[in-house]
């Protein structure tokens, strides 16, 4: 019983680091109707910037989120800019592909300037833990859901509170009508994938202190969040939650109680039977024609 | 549908086309030649029978590698298991283990068809994903991480590869033919109604289930055929490569838009220009990062410059200058009939 919940409370910990994950990948979804393949990239990215920080320049890597979020920001709404805004023909695939092209040609870069061990950020906390009622909860990972739930109430309120999140929520339900009445489409669409971008350098971070990486580790990563994605309902931002929680919890549980090697299984199934019985996800809405 | 050429012109250039890449090793090419001419012909199989159902009835699939992988398991495990002789005659298993590899991927198709566009996609790769996944781990079958290994053929050192190279284009061969079939049967035009408007189509009366399931099947079966020819050629699977989600899966797709999706010959053209660059790269910047962004840098250029894909591109200029020759005739002989009618009244 001690050993259940006690993998509930990892579970949940690191549910909310993966909630966050998905945040950005449901973001731009919305706004753009486009799968961003390079989402793991992007979070792997943020580990290695706050690895560069923690190592050469001593910055804990929860302060450096300062730096790596605007810089995953600006890095997104370049990639935006110069790689998906261009493309015209089928854009909705081809996305799809120009995405996944960033992820390798980052991966390339990554590889080339890190090099392909694994690698770990080792702070001084790293191994500290809180103790209460006799269960473990780990700092690193109680840190990195505190600040998962802060960014994601942020994000919340940005979108639910400010203009910007007004034209994000215009243009999800309908692009061509948020043009006429005057949102810049264009511009919001920039804007969306550049804070997806920055939500996964704020989640990369917190990889990076969790556990070890290294350039390929995006390809294992974005297959879960795409997961994630389908089993909450894609574009569902609770339906994200939804997922990334219930993702670590089981995979949390199986890996205590039964064995590691099968922890990712009963998440498949679950994903297979939701599919069958709900197709649009746990909190998708069921739309007709073309998705 | 718009076609450049005629049923029979087009017959002939599939035929001459394929007799002159059966005669391709005699010409003395080497063994690495040749070993490049596989993967070409692998990459155009699997961009084919891909078509069938990204191409024609629009459903992107990330999910042909699952059935290469598939494929390519069957056969090692055919090897292991019952035991099918060896040189040539294992190649007579190819198309058993399409078949079989096309029945189990219809209730794997009923999950997925439970979706459609963006979700579609995503629950294809998750297939992949998961057989990987079953693959690394149901080591009693099939051999963890470190896989099966498949006999190697006692083909002579010189003519090793010519033996896979023929097998890989009857598998080409046959998804191409299969592919002209569809496209001039009902079921072919039942499959791009589905494309069009799915919902319309099903108004329309169009059974839309059946091209779905058809073209799924049919990919998975010709996808299957692919990844046992390459299983034997390399003689050994494991999970890593057999359901390599990150360069196979997206590689098929790419070969398929750089040619032009929904066409006959697109994949084709497509593997033969992105192939050898593909192996080109390897070779000669290594297996290294320098190879990742050469790659990335190759589906970047075909997304902003060649969207619609070569055959496409060239198919609708030869279109365009036919018409404009034939209106530029009809235009001279309306011309022609005014000043004989001037004439007249003159």
């Amino acid at each position: 019983m001690h050993l259940l919940i006690q993998a509930i409370i990892l579970g949940v910990l690191t549910g909310g680091l993966y909630a966050l994950m998905t945040s950005g990948l449901t973001l731009t979804f919305g706004t753009m109707r486009i799968i961003n393949m390079a989402q793991g990239v992007f979070v792997v990215c943020g580990a290695y910037i706050a690895y560069t920080l923690f190592t050469y320049f001593t910055i804990d890597p929860f302060l450096s989120i300062l730096i790596s979020t605007p810089l995953m920001f600006a890095i997104g709404v370049t990639l935006q800019r110069f790689l998906l805004r261009p493309i015209r023909y089928d854009a909705h695939r081809l996305s799809l592909l120009m995405t996944w092209a960033m992820a390798i040609g980052i991966e390339g870069i990554l590889s080339f300037v890190f090099g392909t061990d694994f690698r770990g950020i080792v702070t001084s906390y790293q191994n500290t833990s809180l103790t209460l009622f006799g269960y473990q909860f780990p700092l690193v990972r109680v840190l990195a859901f505190v600040l998962s739930l802060v960014v994601l109430v942020g994000m919340y309120l940005v979108l639910s509170r400010t203009k910007f999140g007004r034209a994000v929520r215009a243009v999800s339900q309908r692009e061509s009508a948020a043009k006429l009445l005057g949102v810049n489409t264009d511009r919001t669409a920039a804007l969306a994938f550049g804070v997806g971008a920055a939500t996964a350098g704020a989640a990369g971070a917190m990889f990076g202190l969790v556990g070890s990486f290294d350039p390929a580790s995006h390809y294992d990563l974005i297959g879960r969040l795409l997961a994630i994605c389908v089993l909450g309902g894609l574009g569902s931002n609770a339906g994200a939650i939804t997922g990334a929680v219930v993702l670590a919890l089981s995979e949390s549980l199986v890996q205590a109680e039964l064995s590691p090697e099968w922890s990712s299984l009963p998440f498949y199934i679950l994903l297979v039977v939701v599919l069958i019985v709900r197709p649009q996800g746990l909190f998708g809405v069921r739309s007709r024609g073309a998705i | 549908m718009r076609r450049v050429l005629a049923p029979h012109q087009g017959l002939l250039a599939g035929v001459t086309v394929i007799t002159v890449l059966a005669l391709f090793p005699f010409t003395g090419a080497e063994s690495w030649i040749v070993n490049i001419g596989i993967f070409t012909l692998m990459y155009a199989a699997l961009g084919s029978a891909w078509n069938l159902i990204g191409g024609y009835t629009g459903y992107i699939s990330l999910g042909s590698v699952a059935f290469f992988g598939l494929g390519a398991y069957a056969l090692a495990l055919t090897f292991q298991h019952i035991g099918v002789g060896n040189g040539l005659l294992p190649f007579l298993l190819v198309p058993v283990i399409g078949i079989v590899v096309g029945v189990i991927s219809l209730p794997l198709g009923f999950i997925a068809f439970r979706t459609r566009g963006l979700p579609f996609i995503i629950v294809t790769i998750s297939l992949v994903i998961i057989l990987q996944y079953l693959a690394l781990n149901l080591t009693a079958i099939t051999g963890g991480a470190p896989g099966l290994q498949v006999p190697l053929a006692p083909f002579p050192p010189g003519t090793y590869e010519m033996y896979f190279y023929w097998a890989m284009l009857v598998v080409f061969a046959l998804t191409l033919l299969a592919c002209a079939y569809v496209r001039r049967s009902r079921l072919g035009l039942m499959m791009f109604a589905v494309r069009e408007d799915e919902d319309k189509a099903r108004g329309l009366g169009v059974a839309t289930s059946v091209p779905k399931f058809a073209a799924f099947a049919g990919s998975a079966a010709f996808s299957a055929m692919a990844g046992a020819v390459w299983a034997y050629y390399l003689s050994t699977v494991y999970p890593q490569f057999a359901f390599d989600g990150e360069f196979l899966a997206m590689g098929i797709i790419l070969v398929a838009y750089l040619g032009g999706i929904g066409t006959l010959w697109g994949p084709f053209v497509g593997a033969l220009i992105l192939t050898p660059a593909q192996q080109y790269f390897a070779y000669s910047l290594g297996a290294n990062q320098f190879y990742l962004v050469a790659y990335a840098a190759v589906f970047v250029l075909v997304m902003l410059f060649l969207p619609r894909g070569v055959v496409t591109t060239i198919a609708d200029k030869t279109l365009r200058r036919r018409r404009r020759r034939i209106s530029a005739a009809e235009d001279s002989e309306r011309q022609a009939d005014a000043v004989g009618d001037v004439a007249t009244v003159g």
